[in-house]
């Protein structure tokens, strides 16, 4: 018992050491060993967390009350510190290990690198908020920032002329709260626009600005560490256990997969024509259009729009119908399918070859894999159409002209942009404010589009804990019967829309 | 006017005499040098010249003063640039592996173009300056020196006349030079109030709250503005001009009464500062006006490069013959640019015979060449007009190399102290 008791004490000193703060700089990478299972855990729910951050960072204005909540709920029930709680060392470790993993998995390229930056910004400047201003500034000291606080009689000396200076400054906040003086090259984004007292070489920061000045730090000091990092992957790369993870993480879809089909044989071929239009993503829409057109499409379309065709449900003999039934209106004969294309629909289903039960697409893998050419029709139209062409089609979809610009791709947007734009048209669509979901998968959108016309959404549901990591709690903001009527009128503005294309 | 006439076809013959007489190569190469404190500072800085029919070299470089001299005498630039310290020498850039040679360090610069105030002068456009727009300089220098001293902490400042139609600022301190690109372009926008082109009418923008560096530059330009603009720039003389003033947007409620106001407004300028009563946008229009006529126009695009390439000080301006000569602001109200010698002033200075030297001359034969060399040029230009400006520039120099012993002490201390450290453990591991 004595032996054990000595022990606990030993750990208990040893975790007051080592993460004693509940934020960190992630300045220092761990150096402990870990099993594989936990590097993978640690992982994965990381990368969930930052997802999360970014979803509720796209459909909440950051920092408002909302977006605090969100973030707050989706924070605890994935097991990261932010509040600072007494027991919170495992936590901490996690929050440790995780960071430096997926550091791995996304120094690679300038796209993963400035996605994960964004991201783990974002939850940063959530976790700094939420600490006592006290904690702000140990956490400021103990990081060897060298922000030193103005003293109480300078503060009165430049009173007007701070006030003057910083936006939403009055003569009470700088009595009562601290006012930072940091050199102006660590304030260049205030110091440029104006927007802060400068003497004699030093920025006066009050309080609720230290914080955009921080973040700049970790930014800075995250970038270098990654460009770091790129440079000694190959010596991890080449470990055959880490390998396989760390490229699947930076790819990773961390939702439902939808290879095991809950609806099988519930729809039938008649139907696919009206759901289409109801409750098909853009780019299957777009697939589904050219097939009947077309009497035909080629491989990757065949692929992507298959593989989602078996995520709603069709069964292998539906789907040979199907494909067969439209090739066939077309230049290939009833043989020529059964020789050339019956085949690959089978392998689709995981009934040739390897078996392998394929999964349908996730929206990264479309934007990602096999960009489109002359002649294909399967891609995401956010990514792969014409810019000017996509402008019109979101001018249908009546996104404001402020809201185009925003969404619409740019060199600079970020792959996961895309999957927003085209839940956008959900929301137009269902005329929701909040579609409760964010999209990271075709499948889910007809999911989500499906369980909304049968009105299976109530205000405020509770959303069970199976289904948390696709989706957050819905809150419909108009109910469901008023909804259909005007669904069924913008429904026929899309329709039309589709028939101009 | 102790100004000769200047001949831009004489250059040719005025510039080696220049070069090897008057050029003040010692204080130059002081300059450049920093003090030694950080190695190989002068040896890896570019240097441009522009030589006869325009031929333009980049990447020169020089290891010692005396090769600077000889090459500069070799080759006798029309024009000498100043760039950026990089991480090789530059004269050898080509021999370095790609993507590692890189500007590292470089003064922070700023250049005020008369040019850019075409819109608000009337006396002069283009290259010309007078004496009467040439305020639009006092007032630039004086904003911009106070701005990058008392906000930014800067001491170090040169300024010199571009030779024409400008001046330029270096920024020597230590921490200015080691300023990254973003760094750069943030000091140069906090600096810049005058914003737009040929399209905007209304260039400056106030709002409240109103920062303590607009207000520090008003009271500057405030200081400037009834002289300058009502009567040198006589802004308000004919209707055209008025029109053109009242073309940025006045309330228009004020216009009738202005119209009729400002022919007056020569004595009742004051009057208009102190309209309190015009409550929304617009309400700073006066002081936006003031601002739009006088204050500094920058290009942004000078001061954000760390490897851009600026005029050096003592170049000869080739147009004008003028040099670009260091401006001292203690007499910047009586500075005047047409005073500023020319090159062909000073060689024909040279030329004017001094008896009392011919002895000294037979004396220091004796010393080495570089030495006397360098005796003879102080010599030099202390007989001609440069001499006062190459004063300006010795202070500027001094008040610098006390900051670089300090530097050094500091250096040397730190050695000190780690050596006692290690003596130290050393005597504890033994015993």
């Amino acid at each position: 018992m004595q032996f054990s008791g000595r022990r606990k004490k030993l750990i208990g000193n040893f975790q007051n050491d080592l993460y004693d703060q509940c934020l960190q700089f992630y300045g220092q990478p761990p150096l402990e060993n870990i099993s594989l299972t936990e590097f993978e855990t640690f992982a994965v729910e990381r990368l969930k967390l930052l997802k999360t951050v970014e979803n509720v960072g796209v459909s909440c204005v950051k920092n408002s009350e909302q977006y605090t909540k969100k973030l707050d709920a989706e924070i605890s029930s994935l097991n990261f510190p932010h509040r600072g709680g007494i027991s919170e060392y495992e936590k901490r470790r996690k929050d440790h290990i995780s960071h430096f993993i997926l550091r791995l998995a996304y120094c690679q390229t300038e796209d993963l690198r400035r996605w994960f930056i964004q991201q783990e910004m974002d939850l940063f400047r959530y976790r700094f908020n939420c600490l006592h201003s006290k904690h702000k500034t140990d956490f400021l000291h103990k990081n060897n920032l060298k922000y030193e606080t103005v003293s109480a009689e300078e503060k009165k000396n430049l009173k007007d002329k701070l006030i003057a200076s910083s936006y939403g400054l009055s003569g009470t906040k700088v009595e009562e709260h601290d006012v930072y003086k940091v050199p102006f090259q660590d304030a260049l984004d205030l110091v440029r626009t104006r927007k802060v007292y400068l003497l004699a070489g030093n920025a006066y920061i009050p309080h609720h600005e230290i914080v955009t000045i921080v973040l700049n730090d970790f930014r800075t000091r995250l970038s270098k560490a990654l460009a770091m990092t790129a440079r000694s992957l190959p010596a991890v790369q080449s470990d055959e256990r880490l390998q396989p993870l760390l490229s699947h993480l930076s790819h990773a879809y961390v939702g439902q997969d939808y290879s095991i089909q809950k609806n099988i044989g519930k729809i039938s071929l008649e139907q696919i024509d009206a759901l289409s239009g109801k409750s098909f993503p853009l780019c299957m829409r777009h697939l589904h259009k050219a097939l009947r057109e077309n009497h035909h499409l080629r491989h990757g379309g065949r692929m992507q729009y298959g593989l989602f065709l078996k995520g709603i449900g069709l069964t292998l003999e539906q789907a040979l119908q199907f494909w067969r039934s439209e090739f066939v209106k077309g230049k290939v004969d009833a043989d020529k399918f059964d020789k050339a294309y019956a085949y690959s629909v089978r392998h689709m289903f995981g009934k040739e070859g390897k078996r392998t039960d394929y999964t349908p697409y996730s929206c990264m893998k479309v934007i990602l894999s096999n960009p489109p050419s002359q002649g294909d029709y399967h891609g995401c139209p956010f990514r792969h159409s014409d810019p000017e062409l996509l402008k019109q089609k979101l001018q249908n979809y009546k996104v404001s002209p402020s809201g185009i610009n925003q969404v619409c791709p740019t060199t600079s947007t970020h792959l996961t942009r895309f999957s927003t734009v085209c839940v956008k048209g959900f929301l137009k669509l269902n005329l929701v404010e909040d579609a409760g979901f964010s999209l990271n998968h075709p499948n889910q959108y007809f999911t989500e589009s499906q369980k909304f016309l049968s009105g299976g959404r109530d205000i405020k549901k509770e959303v069970d804990m199976s289904q948390r990591s696709q989706e957050n709690p819905a809150s419909v903001t108009h109910p469901s019967q008023a909804n259909s009527k005007q669904a069924h009128e913008e429904m026929g503005d899309l329709d039309s829309f589709f028939q101009d294309e | 006017m102790p100004t000769s006439d200047y001949d831009p076809a004489c250059l040719p013959d005025l510039l080696p005499l220049y070069y090897r007489r008057l050029f003040p190569f010692s204080q130059y190469y002081r300059w450049l040098s920093y003090g030694g404190v950080s190695k190989n500072y002068f040896q890896n800085r570019e240097f441009s010249f522009t030589l006869k029919d325009d031929i333009y070299v980049r990447y020169q470089s020089f290891t010692t003063q005396n090769e600077l001299e000889k090459e500069m005498q070799k080759m006798v630039p029309y024009k000498v640039d100043i760039g950026a310290v990089y991480s090789h020498r530059p004269s050898q850039h080509n021999a370095v592996k790609s993507g590692t040679f890189q500007a590292l360090e470089k003064e922070l610069v700023f250049d005020i173009d008369m040019t850019d105030y075409d819109d608000v002068r009337r006396c002069c456009s283009a290259a010309d300056i007078c004496s009467k727009c040439w305020t639009l300089m006092i007032i630039a220098i004086r904003i911009l020196d106070r701005a990058l001293r008392e906000d930014f902490g800067f001491h170090h400042l040169l300024w010199v006349y571009s030779g024409r139609r400008g001046v330029h600022c270096w920024v020597c301190d230590d921490a200015a030079r080691k300023l990254s690109v973003a760094a750069r372009s943030a000091v140069a926008e906090y600096l810049s109030l005058v914003k737009g082109g040929e399209e905007t009418l209304r260039k400056v923008v106030l709002s409240d709250p109103i920062h303590p560096f607009i207000n520090h530059s008003l009271s500057v330009v405030e200081r400037y503005f009834q002289q300058y603009a009502i009567v040198e720039q006589d802004i308000l003389c004919s209707k055209e001009s008025v029109d053109k003033v009242l073309s940025l947007p006045i309330p228009v409620k004020f216009h009738n009464s202005l119209c009729q106001f400002w022919y007056h407004i020569k004595k009742y300028w004051k009057y208009l500062s102190c309209s309190h009563n015009i409550k929304k946008g617009g309400q700073y229009f006066d002081k936006e006006i003031m601002l739009q006529y006088c204050y500094p126009r920058l290009d942004v695009n000078v001061s954000k490069g760390v490897n851009h390439l600026l005029k050096s000080p003592f170049s000869v301006h080739p147009k004008t013959g003028r040099i670009s000569v260091p401006i001292d602001l203690k007499e910047l109200n009586t500075f005047d640019p047409f005073e500023v010698p020319t090159i062909s002033l000073i060689c024909e200075e040279l030329e004017r015979p001094r008896a009392d030297e011919a002895e000294e001359d037979d004396v220091k034969d004796k010393e080495n060449e570089q030495e006397a060399g360098e005796r003879r040029r102080i010599r030099d230009y202390k007989r001609t007009s440069l001499a006062k400006y190459v004063k300006v520039f010795d202070r500027f120099l001094e008040a610098m190399a006390r900051s670089w012993k300090g530097e050094m002490l500091k250096k040397s201390g730190e050695l000190e102290t780690s050596f006692s450290v290690f003596l130290t453990f050393m005597s504890f591991t033994y015993t």
